[in-house]
Parts: structure tokens; sequence; C-alpha cells
């Protein structure tokens, strides 16, 4: 048949995981084929265009490349491109042109093309990696393969929200729900419906998918689940949701179709040629030196650090006294039993699979068995993100916070450390100590976690196991040099590198390099290697891969210290603390034999944010609760509901302020006006109140948010990487269309209120300015008044002038005098001075509450609106939970002078952020927690500085940062830790 | 209220010299003459790589702004580099101060140099906001007249290139012009007297210049670039993106310096419009705008009149292109000058455009991506594309989106 064919045409598509290549003659497809490369791009190429060598024979074709890694291949080759979004676009105009939507899943890429009504191609930004790579991570992560993790899907019962952004960030949310004993099934499905649900936001932008969709590329054509997902999110029939045949070459194929319009024929053996000869032939410059010279070099280094090691005792010839040390943490779970004289007597390490309490039990029961009557076991302590769950399950002795645990530990390895590093699978944790105390606590944010899962996960997509993969790149030459950010850049600079020519040795060297570099730059921040100290000590899983470790002493350009348990050192630490007991009240082997633990969800409605629990059950009726962010949940709130929380009031202060009025209002007869409660309206909701109620109008505030508020507003959000308080308030503005209002208003305000004490007083540029991003994107905003004029709030005159240039235009019909507004303008700012003074007043009485009863303070800052409930998540209850009295940075910020700062000290918000931690380090008794949000360049500035405020007068300085996630078992350790170093 | 720094004196003036990071190649190689021409001993620092990048990030806060990290890293790099005496160097930044974080440059250099031990290092900011005080540095009103003309030159000299360079014959041509244009005006302003019948009859000799060079007659793609101020010139920052652009086969067109000069004057007018704020500043400005945009007028005219190349846009036509798009209150940043430059680009014929900006950058948010939808329902055929630089992002994904964008133009043609 091939006699007849008079014209052949070749697409060829590398992408970042796989090879497609598609053979046609006279437009159609005579032979396809898919393979996945593993980093060996051009070698897979010329293999895979071998087997089509007996096809073609010596005729001529015209040939085209696409896709991520065919960029550079075709640059390096001289060969034709065609981008791979315009080559699907080709495929579809041929093979189903009355499609009206492309969906196309990548390895690490998503598009989106709009057929109809204006035709438009998207592609995902730089931040998003929900996509092929991250279903990948997502599996490794529940222990499964794609394949299984994708039949599971189908059975699931609900679904969990994880967000949608970012694979790291969706990582955070995954791993509280196994811990929680949420099941598999619904963890995957909720995991599509992630990737679902990013696509749609984060691509269509508000776009509408409707009609016939076609689902291309490989994700969406080997995971069923995922189908699934996408059929119901968007609605669609059997008939308008398209699966072809083709989904896994759509891009070769476009590519193909693309050669036909190129005139340049080739032939066979040139092809191949020219993609040989482009073999190497480009090194990228951006390599970093060997990390090994030679056998001999690695040779001492391995023996240097196998003289930090613990003896071990056979257990079955020890007879006396133990200590058992439990480290529960997000994927494994460690177990050291020690003896009288600190020796080893048994480890265990493994993932927890899911179900740490169970592996805990299976275990006593074996340590049960070698102790035998010999040994006595005297004490028990458990430290880690799962401490409470098996300290309630067993019985175990101590609960010990992880800094604690470590640095007992780590004192053991080397009397005069100074500085703890510890990167874990999913965590990256430093301490400094000073004097004998834990002094600093740096624990990585949830978009930099470059941890060890990431370097496995990445083994296994390049089809090595981790140990292999680590002991390549102990010898590569040229490690490439991929930078100190996040896993999905990372994910990019990888493909570069491919496209640059590197090998797998080089990749793996320089993997290990990135994640040292993100934890000394990124999470300790600091600027030269003698900042972190001069007595170091490593640990966590990770630091077992020798390369990272090399990599990090050539960093520092220092030795360190890895003990040979450095996966173990949490249980090792908590054994050594738990040395001060005499008798171990754990759980015995009968106990245990007839121990039960099942777990159900359910959702607590104590309060707005209706935290998902998880409520686990143990033999003989014994409940313990996790997800709670208060202990309202527990059933024995009533008597910490009591500490003073200023968020608390500031939130029932705004959201009943009809109740809180102080001026006398007239009946509301000219319209109802909506004001969403969000961003800057957490400040000057009061003044806006008292304008438009002293006006005659009925005034809608929006409710508080919660997740579900994001998720009505979350198709029309046009930049994916704008601060989560931004992105709520497309809710807000759905919300109170819904409530049905005339007009809604939310002004454009460049400078804020006028404290007098700074530079300047502006407000961010997204406080000020997002009603024009509101007014240009939400369509539904056309079934009201928008009115965002820019108003000046500091000239009460300027104020009265403008706001009736507003008024005739917007309410021409209202006839309202320039008298009423100035009156109005008058009672708006009496409600928003009695707020403010409110606010004071009540920080007051909380700072004097507290000090009557010798209670700790602490001081929740960040910016007005972080007391929203689904912003702040609750935060400022896990802290009352904790003990302490929280007030916020604005009822307490007079109690200071105003401070000299190294910045430009000119926005309202931050000059009293920068106030709040001057009254915190000029008093004991009062700490500062800083909220930040993800995303916010401002805070960039802010948190140095008020760090530097803070450790000027040698006070420790917490950052929590917040985004969609909840992840509030960090934060409870980063709590729990600054009030383990507090008493210490 | 700030703490103290360390100020420039009218010792340092003696023999110091200031470096200065590059951002437009030819503006500032004739600013930088001018300015040593008035005894101000000064530097561009020129130099690029990745290790730039690198010393930036491990000197500044990781989440701060691109620019900031780039231009941080270079200094640093260059007081490393061993090239200068560093206790006779000082730095110069420009900034135009305002609500973005971007005014924060300043003090954000200043605490890296002390982190990399340069605390001595005196760093000046260019400001016409006058937000310090540096005895050593004073702009006279001489200085600022040239400065203003080497700023029209600048963008006469690139809008020229821009239009000649994927068209010339002899490879190479446009560039050489360029730079010996430039090279003959620095040696201009070394003599003393600038009047600006001498500037007009430069324009028309520039313009005649380029006229000269021998153009293929052939179609290309029109592509725009506009953005945050430092990634959209620089390229170091933006990769290289113009020479990239011209090597995929388009014409580029960059709107000029000047338009962010009277972007920048315009604001204060509407600050005193929308807020009654400044009144007195008002109506000096007033004047300045005024005179600016009559200079612009004038080389507008005298480009008609001696060729057929596409002049700048007048700038008090751009204001008012955003009618129904954003409001002239959004000054952040670039603010409203971005949507506005996006239109302007609409309009003149050029509908595909790369929006450059450091990744998270407050204003763009609104100004640049929060504009986009609304630009599309109004304009079908515009073809825009959001491009965020970064240390760690990759150049394989910015070209891949770049070529989509590229790809689309094709179907737009």
């Amino acid at each position: 048949m091939t006699e007849k064919i008079k014209r052949y045409t070749l697409g060829i598509d590398i992408g970042s995981t796989t090879v497609k290549t598609v053979l046609c003659g006279d437009g159609e497809i005579i032979y396809s084929k898919y393979r996945r490369h593993f980093s060996k791009v051009r070698e897979v190429a010329l293999e895979m265009l071998e087997e089509i060598h007996p096809i073609i024979g010596d005729k001529t074709f015209t040939v085209a490349l696409s896709g991520s890694a065919g960029l550079g291949l075709a640059e390096s080759a001289g060969l034709p491109f065609v981008q791979e979004v315009f080559a699907t676009g080709e495929t579809v105009k041929r093979l189903a042109p009355d499609t009206s939507v492309v969906i196309e899943l990548g390895g690490e890429d998503a598009k989106i093309i709009f057929l109809q009504g204006g035709t438009d191609e998207r592609m995902n930004g730089s931040c998003a990696g929900g996509t092929g790579a991250f279903i990948d991570q997502m599996a490794t992560l529940l222990d499964m393969s794609v394949d299984e993790m994708d039949k599971a899907s189908l059975s699931h019962k609900r679904i969990y929200p994880i967000a949608s952004r970012c694979g790291v960030f969706a990582k955070t949310d995954v791993q509280p729900l196994l811990n929680q004993g949420a099941t598999k099934a619904d963890v995957a499905a909720s995991i599509y419906q992630a990737v679902v649900n990013q696509t749609v936001a984060g691509l269509a932008q508000g776009r509408k998918i409707s009609g016939k969709v076609l689902f291309l590329g490989g994700p969406l054509f080997y995971c069923h689940g995922l189908r699934e997902r996408f059929k119901e999110t968007l609605k669609l029939s059997d008939e308008e949701a398209v699966f072809p045949e083709y989904a896994l070459i759509s891009v070769a194929l476009g590519a193909a179709i693309y050669a036909e319009k190129l005139n340049e024929e080739i032939g066979f053996s040139e092809l191949c040629d020219k993609i040989r000869s482009s073999i190497g032939s480009s090194v990228g410059a951006n390599r970093l030196p060997a990390l090994f010279e030679d056998d001999a070099d690695y040779d001492a280094f391995r023996e240097r650090h196998a003289r930090a090691c613990v003896s071990e005792v056979d257990v079955s010839s020890y007879s006396g006294n133990a200590y058992l040390g439990i480290d529960c943490g997000s994927t494994t779970t460690k177990m050291v039993l020690l003896s009288e004289n600190k020796e080893i007597l048994y480890s265990y390490y493994d993932s927890n699979k899911g179900n740490p309490a169970s592996i805990v039990r299976e275990q006593l029961l074996h340590i049960y068995g070698l102790m035998g009557d010999r040994i006595k076991l005297c004490g028990s302590a458990v430290t880690g993100y799962g401490e409470e769950l098996i300290k309630n399950a067993f019985g175990v002795d101590i609960g010990v916070v992880e800094t604690i645990a470590h640095y007992t530990a780590a004192k053991h390895f080397m009397p005069e450390v100074d500085f703890i590093l510890d990167i874990g699978g999913q965590d990256i944790k430093c301490f400094r100590i000073r004097n004998g105390a834990i002094d600093g606590i740096m624990l990585n944010e949830a978009c930099s976690s470059g941890c060890g899962s990431f370097i496995e996960t990445f083994a296994r997509s390049m089809g090595y196991g981790i140990d292999e993969f680590a002991k390549k790149g102990l010898w590569s030459k040229a490690p490439v040099n991929l930078g100190s950010r996040c896993t999905v850049f990372m994910n990019s600079s990888v493909k570069q590198s491919q496209r640059d020519g590197a090998t797998v040795e080089d990749i793996s060297a320089g993997l290990s390099v990135s994640v040292v570099k993100n934890a000394i730059y990124k999470v300790i921040r600091a600027g030269s290697p003698d900042e972190l100290g001069k007595n170091i000590v490593v640990q966590g899983g990770t630091f077992y891969n020798d390369a990272v470790l090399r990599a990090f002493e050539r960093e520092l350009g220092r030795d360190v210290v890895r003990p040979t348990i450095a996966g173990l050192m949490g249980a090792y630490g908590a054994a050594l603390y738990s040395m001060k007991l005499e008798k171990s009240e754990i759980l015995d082997a009968s106990a245990l034999e007839s121990f039960e633990h099942t777990s159900k969800t359910a959702i607590c409605h104590g309060c707005q944010n209706n935290c998902h629990l998880t409520v686990n059950v143990f033999s003989g009726g014994k409940k313990f609760i996790s997800g709670n962010r208060c202990e309202k949940g527990l059933g024995l709130g009533a008597e910490l509901e009591k500490l003073p929380n200023l968020h608390h009031f500031k939130r029932s202060y705004l959201t009943k302020i009809e109740s809180k009025a102080v001026c006398e209002y007239p009946e509301a007869t000219r319209g109802t006006v909506g004001l969403p409660l969000a961003l800057g309206m957490y400040e000057l909701l009061p003044l806006w109140y008292g304008i438009f109620r002293s006006l005659g109008f009925a005034v809608k505030i929006s409710p508080m948010s919660s997740k579900a508020t994001y998720e009505k507003g979350q198709f029309t959000i046009p930049s994916d990487t704008a601060c989560y308080p931004a992105k709520l308030m497309h809710g807000h503005i759905e919300e109170l269309i819904e409530m049905g209002v005339d007009a809604i208003f939310y002004p454009c305000i460049t400078y804020n209120i006028d404290e007098g004490d700074t530079d300047n007083h502006y407000n961010c540029p997204v406080v000020a300015y997002y009603s024009e991003l509101l007014g240009g994107n939400m369509d539904s905003l056309k079934k009201a008044s928008f009115i965002y004029p820019y108003l000046n709030i500091n000239k009460k005159k300027e104020l009265v002038k403008e706001l009736l240039g507003v008024f005739d235009l917007y309410f021409a019909n209202r006839a309202i005098t320039k008298q009423e507004i100035k009156r109005a303008v008058d009672n708006g700012f009496t409600e928003y001075n009695a707020y403010m003074d409110a606010v004071k007043r009540e920080g007051e009485a909380a700072v004097k509450w507290a000090r009557e009863r010798g209670k700790r303070i602490m001081i929740l800052a960040g910016r007005p609106y972080h007391i929203d409930s689904e912003v702040g998540h609750g935060i400022d209850k896990l802290a009352n939970s904790l003990g302490f009295v929280v007030v916020s940075e604005d009822s307490v910020f007079h109690l200071a002078e105003p401070v000299t700062v190294n910045v430009l000290n000119q926005w309202t918000y931050h000059a009293r952020l920068y106030r709040a931690a001057r009254f915190a380090r000029e008093n004991s008794d009062v700490e500062l927690v800083q909220l930040v949000s993800f995303g916010c360049g401002v805070d960039a500035i802010t948190t140095d500085e008020v760090r530097s405020i803070l450790e000027d007068g040698g006070k420790f300085y917490t950052q929590i940062k917040i985004d969609e996630i909840t992840n509030l078992g960090a934060v409870r350790i980063r709590l729990r830790s600054l009030m383990g170093a507090l008493e210490q | 209220m700030q703490k103290e720094y360390v100020s420039f004196t009218k010792e340092m003036k003696k023999d110091y010299t200031i470096l200065i990071p590059n951002m437009l190649p030819m503006h500032f190689t004739l600013i930088s003459k001018l300015l040593n021409n008035y005894g101000i001993r000064n530097e561009v620092l020129f130099t690029k790589g990745q290790h730039i990048k690198e010393t930036g990030l491990k000197y500044t806060h990781n989440d701060a702004c691109y620019p900031a990290i780039i231009v941080i890293g270079q200094f640093i790099d260059a007081l490393q580099s061993g090239k200068y005496d560093t206790h006779k160097v000082a730095l110069m930044m420009f900034q135009t101060g305002g609500g973005c974080r971007a005014s924060n440059y300043i003090n954000l250099i200043r605490k890296a140099l002390k982190r990399a031990g340069f605390g001595y290092v005196p760093v000046i900011s260019f400001s016409f906001a006058g937000l310090e005080k540096h005895p050593g540095f004073k702009l006279t009103l001489p200085i600022l007249h040239r400065m203003m003309y080497a700023v029209f030159y600048g963008d006469l000299l690139m809008l020229l290139r821009n239009q000649c360079r994927s068209y010339e014959i002899n490879a190479g041509e446009s560039e050489a012009l360029a730079q010996k244009w430039t090279n003959r005006l620095v040696e201009e302003m070394e003599k003393d007297r600038v009047s600006y019948k001498r500037v007009k009859k430069n324009y028309k000799l520039i313009i005649e210049d380029f006229n000269k060079i021998l153009r293929k007659d052939e179609k290309r793609v029109k592509v725009g670039v506009v953005g945050e101020i430092y990634v959209k010139y620089s390229p170091l920052a933006n990769n290289d993106l113009e020479n990239f652009l011209v090597s995929e086969g388009a014409e580029v067109t960059v709107p000029g310096l000047l338009d962010f000069m009277l972007y920048c004057v315009y604001n204060s007018i509407a600050d005193y419009k929308l807020y009654g704020r400044g009144k007195v500043k008002y109506l000096g400005i007033k004047l300045i705008y005024k005179f600016l945009l009559h200079k612009q007028m004038d080389l507008i005219n005298i480009i008609k009149e001696n060729s057929d190349f596409e002049p700048p846009t007048y700038f008090d036509h751009t204001v008012t292109l955003i009618k129904g798009y954003i409001g002239i209150g959004t000054k952040m940043g670039e603010g409203w000058l971005l949507t506005a430059e996006m239109l302007e680009l609409a309009e003149k014929g050029v509908p595909n455009i790369v929006c450059t900006q450091p990744f998270g950058c407050l204003p763009n948010h609104i100004c640049g991506k929060g504009m986009m939808r609304p630009i599309k329902e109004k304009n079908p055929n515009i073809n825009i594309v959001a491009i965020d630089y970064d240390a760690g992002a990759t150049e394989v994904n910015q070209e891949n989106r770049i070529k989509l964008m590229l790809a689309n133009s094709k179907d737009v043609d």
C-alpha cells in the first residue's frame, strides 16, 4: 500500500517525559508510537526513528518537531519546530472540527484551546504544577502505582478539598488527610478533583467550557478517574466529553500535519545524522563542579561520617532497663529502644503507609517479644506529627515537641552543637541554639519544599530507585545548576538541562545541590555559611544521601556531623528524653493484643471554621479527635473560650456592625448597597457603613469567607499568583450579587488613613486597586452597579466632594445633597473611630487580663484582613487553645513608640506591624507571630524588618505563611515549639 | 522614619566612581557620559550571567522582586570582582517612589550590602521625588536638561533600530548605526552648549541615516513588549527577549522611556485631580508635562516629515486609551500605563504582545494580567502572552510560551 503514497510527513513530539512519533502518508496515519524517554531524549528519539525505517525506506519526507524538549533538539539539529499547542490545534481542526474546547494535560504542562467564538490557546503559567508529574508525585505519596491510584479513585465516597494551585500545596493537604485516616480511594479522587479545579480555574479563567470537549494527553488517556472528575465538574454528557484514541499522540500528529506545509524534504539517514550530531553538542554552560574528585576523596568522606555513630547492643543478650522513643512523622514512623547506657537495642524506620497507629502497635508487640522478661521498659516518649494520636492510643508516657526531641539527640553527638538542620521527606526544619536553649526555629513554608520526597519522586519518574539515583549523582562530572526555588521550577529547570544534553548523573547531582541551596538560602535565609553556626549537626532521612550531604558541606565550606542514625534522631531524642522516668504506663502486650482502632470523619459545626475532624476510637471506647483548630469540637471548650482573643472580637464587631453602630440612622429607603468583607473592607467597613446608612441606604455585608466563598469566585481569577485574601474577593462579590443588592461598593484607596508616624501611608497595590481587576473580569458584576471611585479618605472636605460626584453618577435619581453627604461622612468617621478605639481598648484590656493571671500574650500580627476565618484558618483559636491571650497588631501598636526602621515605612498597615513588634520586644510576656500571605510581595520586606526588630531585643520571630492550605499540624508544631523554647 | 544611611559626601565626589546598573544600553550610555562630563564619575554595569542572579538570591530575600534581586546581584558581583577599590565606589539606583514595594529597592540594596560586608558603600537613590539627601550628588538644571535629551535620543535610536533590524539586508547594520550615533551624540555632549535647534537637526540626521539602510520588502510578525519597566527593557532580566523575538523573525516594538517619565509626571496631576493633593506641586508639574508633550510632538512630526517610520504615540492620546478599562488613579508600579501601552500597540497594528513581569509582581496582577480579559473582549484580534520572569524560571518555559504566541500570530495574519 505504501507504494501508492505520494507524500510522507513525520511528526515527532518530545515532551518532558515521553517521545511520540507519527508518520503520515498523504494525510493518513500509517504509524505511531508512544514511549517514555527517562531523560535520554535524543537516544530514545533515534531508537524510535529506527522503527520507522522499514516503512519509509529511502523515500524522502518532511518533518516537524514539537514539545518542550523537542524545542532544544530542533534548534541544535536545525530541524523545523512547531509549538505544541498550535500543533494540537492542527490535529483537532482536521480530525474533530466540530470541537468547542480542547483540554490537554501533559507531563508538566496543561493547555486549553477554545475553538469557537474566537480561538484562544492557553498554557498554564510558571507556577502551576497540577499535571502528569503531579499525579505521579501524588501516587508516590499514596504508595501506589498510577494505575492502582486510578482504580482506587473510582470507588470513592467523598471528595476532600485539596489546594488546587500547585503540587507542593496539594501535598501539604494530602499528607494530613492520610495521617488522619482518610481512605486512599477518597484521597485519590480528591487529587483528581484538584487537577480538574486547577485546569478549570487556572486556564479557563472565567471562559465557559461547554459544547463538545476533547480531552487529550497521557494523564487523560490513562486515568479514568480523572476523566470522570472532568465530566462531572463540567457537567458534560457522554456525547459532549470526547476521549479520542489519538489522545496520546495528538501533538505528534499535529506536527505531522504541520509538516505538510513544509517544502524541505529530508531522507531517513540524513534526519538521523542531524539528530545524532546534535548529541552532546551543546553542553550548557550552567554547570557546577563535581561533588567528588575521585574514589579516594569519596572514601575519606565516608570514613569521616561513619565516626558519628551510636553503639548498638544485641537485644537478645541484654538485660536491664530500657527506654522507648517513637517519632511519628508525616510520612514515616521511627522507633528506637535504648539501653541504660544509651545504646541502641532496637530501631525501626519505615513509611507509615498512611496508618501509623497499626504500625506502632505491630512494632510494640515485636519489641515486647524481643524484651522478654530480661528487659524492663522504664519510660516512653513520642514526638512528631502524630504525637497526640499515638500518645492517646497507646498511653505513651510523654509527648515531646519535635524541636526538643531533635535537640536532645543532636547534643548527644555534639555537646556544643549550635545549629541543627533536618531535611525529611516533607519538611525542612532548622534550629539555632544559643546558651543551651533553642533560640530560633525555621521551617520550610509550603512553597519551597524541595525536600527528600521530591528527589525520590524524581528518581522514580526517571525510572530509578532512590538509592541508585543518588549514587549516580556522586560521580557526575558536571552537575547541572537547577536554582534554588520550588519544585515546579526545578521541574522546568530539569527540562531545560535535558535540552542542553545533561545526563542522569548530572541531574541527580544537580537536584542534591538544589535541595541544599533551597535549605540554606530559602529556608534558613543565610547570607553566608558562617551565619549558620560553627558546630552543625545534620539529620533527617534525606541526609543519608551522600550527594546531598557532600553538597551541603561544599556550600558551607565546612565539615558537619551526620550521625549514622540521621533518620532516627527524633525517636532517639525522645528515648533519651524518657530516661528521666522510672516506670512506663504504656499499654502492655495483652492490651495491645486486643487493641482496636477505627477512625471516621466528621465536620465540627461549632463555629465558622467547620473543621474536618477525624474521630479515632480505640479499644475501650477511648476517643481521640484530630483536625480541630480549637477545643470546641472536643466538647470541653468552655474554659478556653474565656481567653481574650482580639481576632474574635474584631470579627464579631464587624459582622454585627448594625448592633454596634454609635450613630442614629434613618430608615433605609434609597436602595441596598453591598460591601464585600475582604481586603481593605476589614479596616474601613465602619466608615462606609456609616456613610451609606446615613444616606438612607440599606447595607448588606457579605458573610465571613469560607472555602465555599473561594470556590464560588475561583473561575474569574486572572492571576493565579495573587494572594489568597485577594482571590477571596471574587467569591464575596458573587455572594453579594446572590443577596440581591443594587450596588456593590469597594473604592480604590491609594492612600490609606494617615496615622502620622510614617514616611507615607499607602495601601498595597492589591488592596488599593483590586476593584479595577474585578470590574474587568467578573461578568456577574453587570447585575449590579459596581462602584469603585478613587477616594481620598484623609480629608473630609475632599471626600465629600468626591462622593458627591459618585452619587451624582450612580444615584442621580435619589437627589442626594451635599449637606447630606457631609453629615454622612461625619457619621462614617464617628463609626470608624469608635471601632478603632474599641479595638485599642479591648487590646489594653486583654493585656491587663493576661498580666493579672500571668498568661502569655501573643500578637497574632498581619493585616486587618488576616482576621478572616478562612484567611487566618482559625490560627487565633489554636493559639488560644495553647494558652495564649491573642491580640492583633492594631489593638496594641499604640502601646509602643514609633519605630525607626531600615526600610521605607510607607504603608499604614505595616507601620502598625513594626510598632506592635516593638511592643513585643519591650515586654517579656508578649510574643509576636506574623501571619504572611503567600504571594504577598510587600511581606518580603516586612518579614525581615519585623524579624530584626524582635531579634534585636532577643525575642523569637515566628512566621506563619498562609494560603488556601490548612495544614494546621505544621502550625501547631511551630507554635508549640515556640512555647517549648519560651519555657526553656 | 528611617535609620541613618551612608550619604555621598562632597569629598567622595572627588575620587569615587558611581556604579549604575544597566537597563537600556543606549540611553544609559548617553546618560553615563553626560554625568561624567559634569564631574560625576560613573560607570554603567553591563555585566551578565547566571552568577549575578545567584549572588542576588544569596544576599536578599528570595521573595523580593526579581529586578531587586538582579540589581543587588550585579552590584555585589561588581564589588566582589576585585575590579574596583570598594572604598572608592558608590552605587546609584533609579527609583520612582510610590506605593509599590519597588520604592524599597534602596533599602534592600543597603541591607544586602551590609550582609555582604560592604555596608560602608554609599547608595544614591536617583529620584525625581527627592527621597534622600546626598550632598556630593547634585543634579543641576543643565544636567537634567541634557538628560532629557538623552532620553529622547535613546528612544529615537531604539525605535528606528527596531523598525530596521528585522528587515535589514546587511546583517547587523541597524545595530551598528545605532551604536555609531550613540557614540557621536556622546561626543557632541562633551561640547558645552545644547541647543534645541541642534537636537532637532540631529533627529533629522539620525532618521535620514536609518532611512538609508537597505531593507527587504517582507511582511514580519509585529510583536510589542510591555511590562514592568526593568524586566521589559533589561536584557539581563528578560533573557534577551528582544533578540530572541528578532531571531524568531519578528519586528519588535518597545514603547520608549519617555512614556514612563510622562506617566510619572502625570501621576502627580492625577493626585491633585482625584484627591485634591499637592496643589502647588500640581501647577509646576502641569508645566513640565506640557513642556515634555511639546517636545514629544516635535519628535513625532520630524519622524513623519522625514520618513515612513512609525513614530511613537503622542502621550496625550495614550492617556485617553484606558477609558473603559482602568482608572487613571492606578499609579503603583507601571499602573495604568501598562494597560495603555497594550491598547496603544493594538491601535498601531501590533496585535501580538508579550507582557513581561517579575513573578508575583503586585501591580501587574491588576494592570497587566487583570486587564487582559477586557482588552481581549474589546479587541478580539489581540494576542497577548503574559510571561513571568524570576531567578528560578527557565528560558525553555518562557520561550515555549512566546512561541505559542508567535504561532497564533501567524494565524491572525
